[in-house]
């Protein structure tokens, strides 16, 4: 019999696993019951949004806010612009968005709790992982970008970068333990499904391809990194990434889940003179590329193109851009975190000619390559992005990559 | 003390403008009533747990809450009630959203006038 038509509920059940299957390790964060169960709650109010309210902000669009604009302009919406300002004055639209952005804050709130409560036993774990190991590399006196420090990206106090003392790990931790509200559990026990799923991709369709030395831009704590380094255990990882408080992080988490061949960098993606010309065989950022400018854009292609020895790749990791048969609906939707979530580079690099940025960084027009890759997790456990049916805008471990070899 | 920090940082406001949807008095009411709920939901998580521990062992000891673990089996119960909740609390977010949809919804008031018109 169909499990979906038994009487047994919980064979029917089908949103986000219970937080207590993800992975730990010698720096996550101790969580008490109570704490477990807020990011329980947080990531169903998540899937509620996505797969219960969202429908009828679609329908809200079509049958009220469309007509009504066309009503009133004598025209059809024009842009995803348009059509999000238009949505402005929709109570569905209000209502979802009024929600989804307190479950953000709530989000942090919790983490923040959680975290702060026990930082200075944090600070010292990681001090006694990382403590003269020449694998994490730091630089206080490295400027962090407007991009960064304008505004905190997806609401989270004081970003990558902000400590609240010397050795602190809040923000790390704090981004580490709670991203599953988010994420519903789609990238797997230690968030790793994006890495996964690069390293899958790299398998089938580059057989040969066995690196010595890989770049993570943007790596933060190493969720999508640690699969690399593991995958090719004979190559040396590189992690770059602004905030001390994830490096630190990085490297205590790495040693503690057994990844040695991996190194964290205090670095900005748009200055690497600290690596020499051609210095990787494959550099690599995963949902990075939307916390830039513009400019730090076409520095960070600039880089890669420089660090990339003979026969390497860079492959970007990111949500679909909006390309010209992406419906308004979507696009405004999708828009949702450039403008209400701090995420204010979004809107612009999805709308970018990334091909062309790639092949004014120096890149080989024939060269590019473009790809499609989905969150790849323990299926026993966690749920499968790819037999997801919701839509999150924007949200779901499901992702288009851009790169190109030299 | 960390736990001062913890209640003067943990709610801290993250650089950026705030955006706000609705009335600015409506919506802080409701950023406090989500916070009740997720609350209510965790005390309502926590009296499960004791239930069910309290059901497998009769005796409850310190530290039992907190190591608690739920089979796959309880955690899809225990989540399938987490949905139920956020769905019965955003009943009107629903209701409005199929009102939308429905159209040629008419006031109770009118059917009667209507009926009335009939004869």
């Amino acid at each position: 019999m169909d499990d979906s038509r038994s009487n047994d509920p919980a064979a029917q059940y089908d949103g986000p696993p219970d937080y207590r299957v993800v992975g730990r390790h010698a720096l996550f964060p101790q969580t008490s019951h109570d704490e477990i169960e807020r990011i329980n709650f947080l990531a169903q109010m998540n899937r509620h949004l996505a797969a219960r309210v969202v429908p009828g902000v679609k329908a809200a669009y079509d049958q009220r806010v469309a007509p009504r604009f066309e009503a009133e302009q004598g025209r059809p919406i024009g842009d995803r612009h348009e059509a999000r300002k238009a949505l402005l004055r929709d109570p569905a639209f209000q209502t979802w968005s009024a929600l989804r952005r307190m479950t953000m804050e709530q989000r942090q709130q919790a983490g923040r709790w959680t975290t702060i409560r026990q930082r200075e036993r944090l600070a010292k774990i990681a001090d006694a992982l990382t403590n003269a190991d020449d694998r994490l590399s730091l630089d206080p006196a490295l400027p962090i970008p407007r991009y960064v420090s304008a505004v905190d990206h997806h609401c989270m106090p004081g970003s990558y970068h902000q400590q609240a003392f010397e050795g602190d790990v809040t923000n790390g931790a704090n981004y580490d333990h709670a991203g599953f509200v988010t994420t519903g559990g789609l990238l797997g026990k230690y968030s790793d499904g994006g890495g996964h799923a690069v390293v899958k991709w790299v398998k089938r369709n580059l057989p040969d391809f066995q690196p010595r030395a890989i770049l993570e831009i943007g790596g933060t704590v190493g969720h999508s990194s640690l699969p690399l380094a593991q995958a090719f255990p004979d190559a040396e990882m590189t992690i770059a990434d602004l905030g001390a408080p994830m490096l630190r992080y990085g490297l205590g988490r790495a040693k503690s889940l057994g990844v040695d061949n991996i190194r964290f960098v205090q670095a900005s993606g748009e200055d690497l003179s600290i690596f020499p010309d051609q210095s990787f065989d494959w550099v690599q950022t995963t949902m990075f590329l939307h916390e830039l400018s513009t400019s730090a854009l076409r520095n960070i292609f600039a880089e890669t193109r420089r660090l990339l020895r003979p026969g390497g790749i860079v492959l970007h990791v990111e949500q679909p851009q909006y390309a010209a048969d992406m419906p308004l609906f979507e696009q405004a939707m999708r828009d949702w975190d450039a403008f209400y979530n701090n995420e204010p580079f979004w809107s612009r690099m999805h709308e970018m000619d990334l091909d062309a940025a790639m092949v004014a960084a120096g890149f080989d027009p024939d060269s590019l390559i473009h790809g499609g890759v989905t969150g790849v997790v323990d299926r026993d456990l966690f749920p499968d992005a790819q037999e997801d049916d919701t839509e999150d805008y924007g949200r779901k471990a499901a992702w288009h990559v851009i790169g190109a070899m030299v | 003390m960390s736990f001062a920090d913890a209640l003067n940082e943990a709610g801290a406001k993250p650089a950026g403008k705030r955006p706000y949807f609705l009335e600015p008095q409506v919506e802080r009411v409701l950023a406090i009533t989500m916070t009740i709920a997720q609350e209510l939901a965790v005390a309502r998580q926590r009296v499960d747990t004791l239930e069910r521990l309290l059901v497998a062992k009769g005796v409850l000891a310190d530290s039992e809450i907190d190591s608690f673990s739920p089979s796959q089996q309880e955690a899809a119960e225990r989540a399938m009630w987490n949905q139920e909740y956020i769905a019965r609390i955003l009943r009107i977010v629903q209701q409005e959203n199929e009102a939308a949809v429905a159209g040629g919804d008419m006031a109770s008031g009118d059917v009667g006038d209507e009926i009335a018109a009939q004869g």
